[in-house]
């Protein structure tokens, strides 16, 4: 593909932005605005992924994958609801995540410590791990808020907070983690993952795209389960003080 | 302080507010141990306030609060709510039966609970030990109070804090739970602290009110000396004009 085929790929953002105009959906802004931002931030991170690349040094690795986890925190505390301390718990979780999958990639030469594979993977596992930190934060706050008399019963009874959000705390972690767990069920049964699209399309033989997708997906397993297990394990004690009194000023609300 | 060996709970200027407004203001009151105090006043008053207090589920922005003559910042919070048992007003049931409701403070100490003790705990609240594995949240409201303080004084707190427990129900099952809060009493000498928004409830079970209005404790005595007090806004509530 070069820049004219690409060029002509524009007609995919003419047809939406046409019926937008026709049956007034109001759509054309967030439409051009997303297709001018999509363009510019994919062709910065293309380029910088060859610079990265051809130098193939650890420094600019390190640096992307700073870069994603910084973007990722800001994000998720953008979306999901927060709680007081959120930005290094969220910071804490990231790193810790893409610490163990890479450990255990590279460590079990699963793939090089090439940037080729790095910087890909780590974005995947990442972005996941983004998704899953506000799935759960938001659950948490709702099931805490439906369930506020309960912790306060148990904490009355004399129960410690660990005690008083036990339930709580299980219930977000299942809750967010059960999308990713069921979406692999079906998986390839509808829809062929991005990654695999694309590497088939690249010229890939499809049983290798297929092995790389497995890897991915048993990847976003650890990703979900973890992410939501550790973030929990960081937030809950922040609700509560070392009376144990449990603070729900502690949850700060997004305006919508 | 020597009158807190007859205390069990002392209130020294106790203050406290949310977000700026003030909820509780300069309370200072002694709550004699071993007798039953009602907590009466219009609603929206800090009645629900204060036993959060007491409970330390919460703490006061200033002031003093002693529990059998012992500050309660002393304590660890766990033997304080031991010693302070609370009721809530909702008698929330966790999901399960009403053995898993009754086992509640034991797992939560991890003490050992069998059905021969619920039972037990049921005969003390005069519930049928049949409804020991019935949905705890199909239960009657009058059940349901009675579950809730069978699994506050499982525990055997010294004091125990009644919310309002039992505004919803009939008169019937208010009448038992009366029956029961002072049979409680009288055996296990258990300080008790009850809010109700009934004065007949409060003279009627009372051994001492107190009277809250605007957050402040606007009269405390016994229930024959604040039916004498001048205050018009007392007499009114007394009345039940106010509510």
């Amino acid at each position: 593909m070069n820049y004219f085929t690409l060029t002509l790929a524009l007609i995919f953002v003419f047809i939406p932005l046409l019926l937008s105009k026709t049956l007034h959906l109001g759509l054309e802004k967030d439409t051009v605005i997303a297709t001018i931002r999509s363009i510019i931030q994919l062709l910065v991170v293309g380029y910088l992924l060859k610079i990265v690349f051809e130098t193939e040094h650890l420094f600019f690795i390190f640096i992307m994958i700073a870069l994603m986890i910084t973007a990722a925190t800001q994000n998720a505390r953008k979306k999901g609801v927060s709680i007081k301390g959120i930005t290094w718990k969220l910071v804490i979780t990231f790193m810790f995540i893409e610490l163990l999958t890479q450990v255990i990639l590279i460590g079990f030469h699963i793939i090089p410590p090439t940037a080729q594979y790095m910087i890909p993977i780590s974005g995947m596992v990442i972005g996941n791990s983004m998704v899953l930190a506000i799935l759960f934060l938001n659950r948490f706050d709702a099931e805490i808020a439906s369930r506020k008399e309960h912790i306060e019963l148990i904490l009355s009874l004399g129960g410690t907070p660990k005690q008083a959000i036990h339930k709580q705390l299980i219930a977000s972690i299942k809750a967010s983690t059960i999308p990713t767990i069921e979406s692999q069920k079906t998986i390839g049964l509808v829809q062929l993952p991005g990654m695999m699209s694309g590497q088939i399309i690249a010229g890939t033989d499809p049983v290798q795209a297929v092995q790389f997708q497995l890897l991915i997906l048993f990847l976003l397993l650890t990703t979900a389960v973890t992410t939501s297990v550790l973030l929990g394990f960081l937030a809950y004690p922040t609700l509560f003080n070392d009376r144990m009194q449990f603070l729900e000023t502690r949850f700060i609300k997004k305006e919508k | 302080m020597s009158n807190n060996e007859q205390t069990a709970i002392r209130f020294e200027h106790v203050s406290y507010s949310i977000n700026g407004k003030n909820i509780l203001y300069d309370i200072t009151g002694n709550v004699p141990i071993g007798k039953i105090t009602t907590i009466v006043g219009p609603s929206g008053t800090g009645k629900s306030t204060l036993f959060r207090l007491s409970n330390g589920l919460i703490s006061p922005d200033s002031g003093k609060i002693f529990v059998l003559g012992k500050n309660i910042e002393e304590y660890d919070p766990v033997s304080l709510r031991k010693i302070v048992a609370l009721a809530p007003q909702s008698a929330p049931m966790i999901e399960g039966t009403v053995f898993s409701n009754l086992r509640l403070p034991f797992d939560l100490h991890g003490k050992a609970f069998d059905e021969t003790e619920a039972k037990k705990l049921l005969h003390l609240v005069n519930l049928d030990p049949d409804l020991l594995f019935h949905d705890a949240n199909r239960l009657s409201g009058g059940e349901r109070q009675k579950v809730s303080i069978a699994r506050t004084l499982a525990n055997r707190p010294q004091i125990l804090l009644l919310d309002e427990i039992t505004s919803s129900l009939d008169p019937v099952s208010q009448q038992e739970i009366e029956h029961l809060i002072l049979s409680i009493n009288e055996k296990y000498k258990t300080t008790i602290l009850w809010i109700t928004h009934q004065m007949d409830q409060a003279i009627r079970v009372g051994d001492f009110t107190w009277m809250l209005m605007d957050g402040k404790l606007a009269e405390s005595g016994k229930i024959s000396e604040l039916q004498m007090s001048d205050n018009v806004r007392i007499q009114q509530f007394i009345k039940g004009e106010t509510k």
